[in-house]
């Protein structure tokens, strides 16, 4: 019975959701308010296929940061380095989109290994300032351009000739919407078996106390490797997707700030939780589009400057929000789900074995 | 030679800038141990208060010198008060929560850039500084424009000055006391939460000078400037050795005359690169930077 009853959770709910989402696209119907454009016109699928791969995007960062416990700021290297070396590969060098894809991640491995072998010496916050000081090398490099590879701010618009037929051009739109979907459950399902696996019990284990992990005559900074470099690996892909959904790259990608909204993702969602990362990614991708728009609707062109102002800049809203969320609801939203969840469970427990209170 | 002079004044120009913001940083890190990512607004606080308060308020003053001046005050009076309430009001309730603190401080940081950006829009804002102050003088045969001196005098100027509230008051010996062993200050009966709030309001003082300083130095105020100063700073600290004042006046030098050498021998961004890798060589021969405060010890 326990056995049937895990088999639900660990399957059953994934594939039901990624299901009804793999059938979104098959929806001709006219949500507004929600939507301008009916569900399968592709405007609406390019918002949803973004809105999925910050999903899985946030729920890479997730590996380290909420499951690991490693504050990192320079997540945007990888997903950088997945969206630009494969581009490159592809358009400079003008190669297969394969071996674009090979080298790419390639370089994400071997760079995610040497430099969270660096950056690992030092714990904590330091970590952090380390991590955004290697990504803030990367962003340069990109901007500088110093062998006409990115094109700095221009940005690198794809070669749509190497590009697999099935992703190029407006009608396609809803096959990069169920590559969006396809990795995100790839992310998920790894995440998960990752996470579940002996190595990723320790992970938590350091997240909780990783003295506690020393005494037990576990060495973290291997653990804490593994994690930085599965979850920069998985970044790495996102890149790739990245590169295909928006036909390119941007220094977008490269600034400290994308790790930041990864951040704000998966706090707002609940970190160290699966469903509350991708929930967040979605969510925040949403609403930072739609805000934009309720930003120029006419209710809000009606109020007066000085509040018509902040509404029109999405990111501040989420800001707030994201303030709000820390001081009052850490854990974010999984965190509120949950939060019902174990008063029940304890509720169970009481009655059960009623010394557990005492104790 | 009178290349080389000028890249030595300009980057100890630009290490002063690192440092007025390194040293607030490290003392909060030192302090508190908040990573303060809001010290990009108070950058901005004192870079658009003074911008602002010279259009609006001193716009009657002709004298260019003390219209800068004044407005310069404001400015820093601005980034000291703005730093004091971010500490009461975002800092202070999430006591002992040092990652959610960093959150917070991340999320204040967006939201502030977006806020500015969107009052006064994206683009930079030229501040009326005097004439004098983007004239040149002669040192050598090398033209180095006046600006360079002023920055280089001010941080010299607040390095002293935290030396002496650091060494000769008794709030300076709480937080220097704090940073070795803030338990141990607490159990002796010392109310450090005030010295926190203090912390708060020099650092943010002292990020607001650089905000005005960096005015002069890129000529403009733009709202993202604070932020990409805000990350070399963080290498400064890194490097200097987390909570500890001379080492980042140490490092802020360092990082600054390299990345001027680098960029103009090396190339564009060539300086970029090579701060990041001195970061990378410090951090692997000495984790704890410079000045060896305990980096990393507390989560």
């Amino acid at each position: 019975m326990t056995l049937n009853r895990r088999l639900v959770a660990d399957w059953l709910w994934p594939l039901v959701v990624f299901g009804a989402l793999a059938a979104v696209p098959a929806l001709h119907v006219k949500i507004p308010k929600l939507f301008d454009q009916p569900i399968d016109s592709p405007g609406t699928l390019a918002l949803l296929a973004a809105c999925v791969l910050y999903g899985a995007l946030a729920l890479s960062y997730d590996v380290q940061f909420g499951f690991t416990g490693l504050l990192s700021f320079g997540h945007a290297l990888y997903i950088a380095i997945g969206c630009y070396v494969s581009n490159i590969v592809i358009t400079d060098l003008k190669w297969s989109f394969w071996q674009g894809v090979l080298i790419a991640m390639g370089i994400a491995l071997v760079l995610s290994i040497i430099l969270g072998y660096v950056s690992l010496r030092v714990g904590g916050i330091a970590f952090a300032m380390v991590t955004l000081a290697f990504a803030q090398a990367g962003a340069v490099l990109a901007l500088k351009d110093p062998h006409h590879w990115t094109h700095g701010e221009e940005g690198l618009g794809a070669n749509y000739e190497k590009l697999p037929k099935a992703f190029v051009g407006i009608l396609n739109t809803k096959n990069l919407y169920w590559l969006a979907l396809a990795f995100l459950a790839a992310v998920f399902f790894i995440v998960r078996w990752a996470v579940d696996s002996s190595p990723g019990r320790v992970w938590q284990a350091i997240r909780e106390n990783e003295q506690r992990v020393e005494v037990l005559g576990l060495r973290p900074r291997a653990y804490k490797l593994q994690a930085f470099v599965l979850s920069s690996v998985l970044a790495a892909a996102g890149g790739i997707v990245y590169m295909l959904l928006y036909n390119g790259s941007t220094l977008d990608v490269t600034q400290p700030n994308f790790t930041l909204t990864l951040l704000l993702m998966v706090v707002i969602g609940g970190a160290g939780s699966r469903w509350g990362a991708v929930l967040g990614g979605i969510l925040y991708t949403y609403l930072n589009n739609r805000l934009i728009a309720v930003g120029s609707s006419s209710t809000v062109e009606g109020l007066p400057h000085a509040l018509r102002t902040p509404l029109e800049q999405p990111l501040f809203l989420l800001g707030v929000v994201f303030i709000l969320i820390v001081v009052f609801l850490p854990g974010g939203l999984a965190g509120l789900a949950a939060r019902g969840r174990v008063s029940g469970l304890r509720r169970i427990e009481a009655a059960v074995r009623p010394e557990a209170d005492a104790a | 030679m009178s290349t080389f002079l000028l890249l030595t004044l300009t980057g100890l120009g630009l290490g002063a800038m690192y440092f007025l913001i390194a040293s607030g940083l490290s003392l909060i890190y030192g302090l508190m141990g908040v990573l303060n990512f809001a010290h990009g607004a108070f950058i901005t606080v004192g870079s658009y208060g003074t911008w602002w308060t010279s259009v609006h308020v001193f716009d009657g003053v002709h004298s260019t010198l003390w219209r800068w001046l004044a407005s310069s005050l404001l400015g820093l009076l601005c980034g000291g008060v703005f730093a004091a309430l971010v500490e009461l009001i975002l800092i202070r309730p999430l006591y002992s929560r040092h990652i959610d603190q960093v959150l917070v401080t991340v999320g204040l940081q967006l939201a502030f850039v977006a806020l500015v950006a969107g009052i006064w829009g994206p683009d930079s804002k030229v501040v009326i500084v005097p004439r004098w102050l983007h004239d040149t003088t002669d040192v050598l045969g090398a033209r180095i424009p006046n600006d360079r001196w002023v920055e280089i005098a001010t941080a010299a100027v607040v390095l002293g000055l935290l030396q002496l509230f650091l060494r000769k008051t008794r709030y300076g010996l709480i937080i220097r006391a704090g940073v070795e062993n803030r338990a141990m200050v607490q159990a002796l009966g010392i109310d450090v939460r005030r010295a926190f709030t203090l912390v708060f309001a020099i650092g943010g003082v002292a990020a607001a000078i650089a905000g005005v300083l960096s005015g002069v130095y890129f000529n403009a105020v733009g709202p993202e400037q604070g932020t990409s100063l805000l990350i070399f700073a963080f290498i400064v600290v890194v490097i200097g050795g987390l909570g500890s004042i001379n080492g980042s006046a140490v490092a802020a030098v360092v990082v600054g005359l390299a990345q001027q050498y680098t960029n103009y021998y090396g190339g564009s961004g060539i300086g970029d690169m090579i701060v990041v890798l001195l970061l990378g060589i410090v951090l692997l021969t000495r984790p704890r930077g410079f000045a060896g405060a305990a980096v990393g010890s507390r989560a």
